[in-house]
């Protein structure tokens, strides 16, 4: 079981990412330059504020080199995991729906938040179960989920909504308490909160590990 | 090489919150403006071209997000 966690410049959640995912498997580092998967069975790609979030949160990295492997991984079924920037990188390249717009309040927010585990029946929540009430840390600029109308509804009448944020917790405005999408197909997951920097009782909550966790059995399985 | 200037204009799509125009249009009546309603803050891209007909496609592609932002191409007439 190995992931691959992207460097980009500018990524700042890389090494706690590679981190959380030791303790479920094997993890090694990809490089934005390169175009080399090496192998791995999971791309997670990281926090931070790739290329300087120059023009839109994630519109540059969208076209890194290693983006390429990427975007053929995730097509031919691989499974993709976006975290915060990682979610925008991921919206930008097409690889999820919707778009993530600067905070309502347009302050950087940076708490633990209580969320709601909307959908357990995927690769990437399947050792929660449906309903489970988790706190994970958020800590953003840009996370206003959007969608257009009839994309939202789509997505909801799917269950592609997987993560919301519990009622009264929605940092930044997302649309329908939206913290996390899965794509149509299955396989790729994003989401703003951090489920890395909640991986250790000594940071107040080990909630995020099982997103590492139901991955690493669904590339047992695989 | 002989360029063109351009500007690209992009907007948030209407509808969609604009928290920054909202600010703005907060300020405004503080510093005695009254009467400025629907504040919207976009960005101005100026840039050089070879090939202006390419405008269009820089914009769907990287100049702009197409479902949350409309976007408008200005070309400099030459000598103008």
């Amino acid at each position: 079981m190995k992931f691959g966690v992207v460097s980009f410049p500018g990524s700042c959640d890389d090494v706690d990412a590679r981190m959380a995912c030791a303790r479920v498997g094997e993890a090694v580092a990809l490089w934005h330059a390169d175009h080399d998967l090496a192998g791995v069975d999971v791309v997670v790609i990281p926090g931070g504020f790739s290329y300087g979030d120059y023009l839109r949160a994630g519109a540059i990295a969208r076209f890194a080199p290693i983006m390429t492997e990427v975007i053929e991984f995730a097509a031919a079924g691989g499974h993709v995991i976006g975290i915060c920037n990682g979610f925008q990188v991921c919206c930008e390249a097409g690889l999820l729906p919707g778009a993530l717009l600067p905070n309502v309040g347009l302050r950087f927010v940076c708490r633990q938040v209580s969320l709601e585990l909307v959908n357990a029946d995927t690769a990437f929540t399947s050792a929660f179960n449906p309903g489970d009430r988790l706190s994970i840390p958020v800590k953003h600029t840009t996370g206003r989920y959007y969608a257009p109308p009839e994309m939202l509804a789509r997505l909801q009448s799917q269950d592609q909504v997987v993560l919301r944020y519990a009622p009264g917790e929605n940092p930044n405005g997302s649309l329908d308490d939206i913290a996390g999408v899965i794509n149509e197909q299955g396989n790729v997951f994003g989401l703003m909160p951090h489920p890395e920097h909640a991986v250790d009782a000594l940071s107040g909550s080990i909630d995020g590990l099982c997103v590492f966790a139901s991955l690493a059995a669904a590339a047992a399985v695989a | 090489m002989h360029v063109v200037k351009a500007r690209v204009l992009v907007r948030p799509k209407a509808g969609i919150l604009d928290p920054q125009g909202a600010a703005v249009e907060r300020a405004l009546p503080a510093l005695g403006f009254e009467g400025v309603r629907d504040v919207r803050v976009g960005r101005l891209i100026e840039l050089e071209v070879a090939d202006p007909a390419r405008l269009g496609e820089m914009c769907e592609r990287l100049l702009a997000n197409p479902l949350i932002e409309d976007y408008e191409v200005l070309v400099e007439r030459a000598g103008g």
